[in-house]
């Protein structure tokens, strides 16, 4: 069985939100949309997004990093918004491990966004149901586009590539070798929810080099210096 | 959490009702037992049955503010009682209805006179239908309590709120407000029964204060196990939110924090403790001594106020772990 995923690798995040903005375009007008927005231009604006992009800082001045960290629902193996839902609204699809809500038998009681420890669930203030993150279940299903833009709009809006997509089950993927071999993690583990999304850490780059790679034995230059004066007798005295 | 009003007057509501219900139900196992007077079955048992049906109704009104639409309530609740194998709220949905129906089933009874005795156990206890469909009610009514408690006890990162405690809690609050109501209701129709009912609203309310100060002493130093280093995955013990990704709130920002200071939740902590536990019990204390017909109906008032104030303290107390991921607009 399939488990399809996102990872993200917030060493390569630089913080754009351009995931954030195509993940609103391409569902506002999609499956799940609308994703209406409240007075949007007034003082107050506020709005359902799937997807949002947080920026820490890690350490203390002078030694800090910044960490972007695009958050979305992490779509878990054990989901604990799905047992929860009273009408079986919320769901996960058998078939690709996505976790979705059906609109039409949502009740809008929030109990699932209780239920989810990442606050990845937002309720819809216009249709007042409960939404999140689709994974672009209508893109990344849809036969009808070319295999290539089977992807959620996130993927294929980051310009710097630091969100990858697969399935997570199948060992092959370029998300499971990403997760295997670059360090993926999971966020909470604390709660046995295992998120099918992994992250995957910052990594330093870091040169090792020697003195004598700096500075060569036979340096040329160092010849140009002139010879120490011989003291008394040297080896040159006793050969000839 | 941010606390809503609906739920509050739901849980409190509904939980009156179902302690008033078992204490209408004591009433008269004590009575057949011989040790309490037998009461009229239309004046006290129907009528008594009759504020429980209304208590309960009165929290099914708020439940349906809970709702995404109000409307939601005739097109879409009744799936709520589908998923009963694994939702809390799902069983809560159908014990809630079930006991209304068993409470008007029991009021029907009393007020039509149905009550011809069907046999006698051990040709002592003489069963009718009121007895059976009494019993029943009280079932319910703790099935209902354990579910209502089960939807906040259940949820294991709300630490705060997945105790055994909780249950205690709420069912302790039930049986403390609905005996006194059962008290109230007993000195305002002048029956004998007021010190009865008093005597056991102020146990179960000295039992409440017992497992309440339990949960708010675990509450006070109760260790978090999510950090914002397990929410991120990295490992530094400082770590700083420089922003939440949008400035103008959203759902995320107003459904999770109850958005008081601490002033005023030390405020409603006072005003719970002293308007649930202290003053009823003074002022049926005082309602023994003055013989007064109208200080139990205060003392159920100035309880059910402060049990309205516990409710909301209970929510606000409760701090869910996605907060972590909300604390610097920026």
């Amino acid at each position: 069985m399939s488990q399809l995923a996102l990872v993200i690798d917030l060493n390569v995040c630089v913080g754009c939100h351009a995931c954030v903005t195509s993940c609103k375009e391409w569902n506002t007008s999609g499956w799940a949309g609308s994703l209406a927005d409240q007075h949007p231009y007034d003082a107050d604006p506020t709005g359902t997004f799937f997807n949002r992009v947080q920026s820490f800082e890690v350490g203390q001045y002078p030694n800090t990093e910044t960490v972007h960290f695009p958050k979305s629902c992490l779509h878990c193996e054990e989901p604990p918004c799905v047992p929860v839902c009273p009408t079986g609204a919320s769901y996960k699809r058998p078939d690709n491990g996505v976790v979705l809500v059906d609109y039409d038998k949502c009740i809008g009681c929030k109990y699932c966004s209780w239920a989810c420890p990442y606050g990845v669930r937002e309720l819809d203030e216009m249709q007042k149901v409960m939404k999140k993150c689709t994974l672009c279940i209508d893109r990344i299903t849809d036969e009808t586009l070319p295999e290539a833009e089977r992807k959620p709009a996130c993927v294929l809006a980051c310009p710097t590539s630091a969100r990858l997509y697969g399935d997570v089950h199948d060992p092959d993927s370029e998300a499971s070798e990403a997760i295997r071999e670059r360090g993926g993690y999971q966020l909470m583990p604390e709660w046995g929810t295992k998120p099918a999304n992994h992250y995957l850490p910052r990594r330093k780059t870091r040169m090792q080099i020697f003195d004598d790679e700096l500075e060569r034995v036979d340096n040329p230059l160092k010849k140009e210096a002139p010879l120490p004066a011989a003291k008394g007798e040297t080896l040159d005295d006793v050969a000839y | 959490m941010h606390p809503a009003f609906s739920v509050i007057f739901l849980t409190t509501l509904i939980g009156a009702g179902q302690g008033l219900f078992m204490a209408l139900v004591t009433g008269q196992v004590y009575s057949l037992a011989n040790l309490l007077a037998p009461q009229d079955s239309q004046s006290f048992y129907a009528m008594g049955a009759l504020i429980t049906a209304t208590l309960l109704a009165g929290g099914l009104v708020a439940a349906v503010f809970h709702l995404g639409k109000p409307s939601y309530f005739i097109t879409r609740a009744w799936r709520g009682m589908s998923q009963w194998r694994t939702s809390w709220l799902s069983r809560e949905l159908i014990a809630l209805p079930m006991f209304m129906l068993l409470v008007l089933a029991y009021a029907a009874v009393h007020y039509l006179g149905w009550t011809q005795i069907w046999f006698t156990i051990k040709g002592q206890i003489p069963v009718d239908a009121s007895l059976v469909i009494g019993m029943l009610g009280v079932l319910m009514s703790v099935i209902l309590f354990v579910s209502t408690a089960m939807i906040y006890a259940s949820l294991k990162f709300l630490q705060e709120w997945h105790t055994a405690l909780t249950v205690a809690n709420f069912f302790l609050f039930g049986l403390a407000s609905g005996f006194m109501l059962a008290a109230a209701f007993s000195a305002w129709m002048g029956i004998e029964l007021v010190s009865f009912f008093g005597g056991w609203a102020v146990v179960f309310t000295v039992l409440a204060a017992i497992t309440r100060a339990f949960s708010m002493l675990r509450n006070a130093r109760i260790k978090h196990k999510s950090t914002l280093a397990s929410a991120l995955g990295i490992r530094h013990t400082k770590i700083t939110q420089r922003s939440m990704g949008f400035m103008g709130g959203s759902f995320n920002t107003r459904e999770f924090f109850h958005g008081q200071g601490p002033v005023v939740l030390a405020m409603a902590r006072w005003f719970f403790v002293l308007n649930v536990f202290v003053f009823p019990v003074i002022l049926l204390a005082a309602s023994n001594l003055l013989e007064s017909a109208s200080l139990p109906v205060l003392a159920f008032v100035v309880q059910y106020l402060g049990l309205l104030a516990e409710r909301w303290y209970f929510f606000a107390e409760a701090r869910h772990p996605q907060n972590l991921y909300y604390q610097t607009v920026g």
